[in-house]
């Protein structure tokens, strides 16, 4: 068998292999692409984070926009602090009173972070953008005196909801049970 | 008494001698790279007899073990109403265990007993001290190449192995037992990660890549220059680099998934 043709064949295999990495990468896989965008970070103190795992998914409305990036103690409260890194384009979106809450997809499914979002106000939007607040007079907030901020890099949640955790529900269950 | 100690001395050294050869022609190998200024031809003939020629049995054992486990995975899973499941299962077993363990093995038989065969024989004939006679380095001419060879086939060959297979699954699954063509592919994205998985897994192959290799042309190089030694040594080839990339595998997977 002549060179050429030799050649031809082992060209054919290493593009063949090429082509099933570049399958495998892009089809298969996800976070080579599409996990690498700009992200911030925001914090959350749970009660209890029940089965939580790094790299679950953050969702608003069921669409994913940032993934669980640490899970860690509080080193004072001993509580579990959930560090969330958040797609960076809904940085200084969010109000301060939003709240996190632990749920479970499907019934055998893994545990997420639902966001239900509280839009900031647009002076809030400002402020925390760093921009200078010209216009105060449409905002809601300053009727009832109340100064709600805008999330941004490092703030912490305070409105969380556990995860439910099943032996405390039927405990929960039990004493009302008893005390009927 | 004397006699039985000696006996245990006598076999730890050999195994220590011959695991000194063995590594003396590891780095031979590794250090005289096939010379490019002759061209590239050595290496390319190489990597067509151990890597092109493998294709179709990588290729053909890809599709039915990929189908075979969507067949499987989908009878258990549909008991839980999870049928959609199906290609993170399928994906991650591939990607993490049987793509590099599979090729590896089937390497093993195809290939390896190949090179330990040719090797052997040009051991028995005498063309390895003729070489040498030429003042031809025989590491450099005959081991090299044929090594390198190995290096570079074996993990593309198993990331044609997953790619077969998942499609072998796509056609069980989706095809004929009719989960969702959207969820069987968004399901294994969300779950398959790129570093973890499948770049794992590409390690492992390389790994399996170095021992099966090394293994093949080791027990080539140094065999007993008899028909009996040289059939021996290729029995010997597919036995211990089987067992040897079983035992990689599992310290492999303990390290870098257990965590």
């Amino acid at each position: 068998m002549n060179t050429r043709k030799i050649e031809i064949l082992v060209g054919l295999f290493v593009a063949f292999g090429v082509a099933a990495f570049a399958v495998l990468a892009l089809k298969v896989a996800n976070s080579g692409i599409s996990g690498s965008g700009e992200t911030y970070t925001l914090n959350a103190k749970f009660e209890n984070i029940g089965s939580l795992k790094t790299r679950a998914p953050i969702k608003v409305g069921g669409v994913v926009v940032g993934r669980v990036d640490g899970i860690s103690i509080h080193p004072q409260e001993f509580v579990p602090v959930v560090a969330m890194s958040i797609d960076a384009d809904y940085e200084c979106q969010f109000s301060d009173t939003t709240s996190v809450s632990i749920l479970t997809s499907g019934v055998l499914g893994e545990q997420y972070l639902g966001i239900s979002p509280v839009i900031a106000s647009e002076s809030a939007k400002q402020t925390c953008l760093g921009n200078e607040v010209t216009d105060t007079s449409s905002d809601l907030d300053d009727l009832f005196g109340v100064q709600s901020k805008a999330l941004k890099d490092g703030d912490l949640v305070t409105d969380t909801k556990s995860a439910l955790v099943l032996e405390e529900l039927i405990g929960q269950f039990l004493f009302n049970q008893g005390s009927e | 008494m004397i006699d039985f100690f000696q006996s245990i001395g006598h076999n730890v050294l050999s195994r220590f001698a011959s695991l000194g050869r063995a590594t003396r022609m590891l780095l031979g190998a590794l250090i005289s790279v096939p010379d490019f200024r002759k061209g590239p031809g050595l290496l390319i003939r190489q990597l067509y007899m151990v890597g092109h020629q493998s294709l179709l049995i990588i290729m053909v054992s890809g599709l039915f073990i990929g189908m075979v486990l969507a067949l499987q995975g989908y009878t258990v899973l549909v008991g839980y109403g999870a049928e959609d499941s199906l290609g993170p299962l399928v994906a991650l077993s591939l990607l993490r265990e049987l793509g590099p363990v599979v090729t590896a093995l089937l390497f093993a038989g195809r290939a390896g007993s190949a090179l330990t065969a040719e090797i052997g024989l040009m051991k028995a004939t005498e063309q390895l001290s003729s070489l040498e006679m030429m003042a031809i380095d025989p590491l450099r001419r005959i081991i090299s190449p044929r090594f390198w060879a190995g290096f570079i086939s074996m993990p593309l060959l198993a990331l044609i192995f997953s790619a077969v297979a998942i499609i072998g699954a796509h056609l069980v699954g989706v095809d004929w037992l009719g989960v969702d063509s959207g969820s069987f592919w968004s399901i294994m994205q969300s779950q398959v990660s790129f570093e973890k998985d499948i770049l794992n897994g590409m390690i492992k192959s390389f790994v399996f890549a170095l021992v099966v290799t090394w293994i093949a042309l080791y027990k080539g190089y140094d065999c007993v220059p008899t028909s009996e030694g040289i059939s021996k040594a290729t029995t010997e080839t597919v036995v211990h680099s089987s067992l040897a990339v079983l035992g990689f595998d599992f310290l492999l997977t303990a390290v870098m998934f257990s965590g």
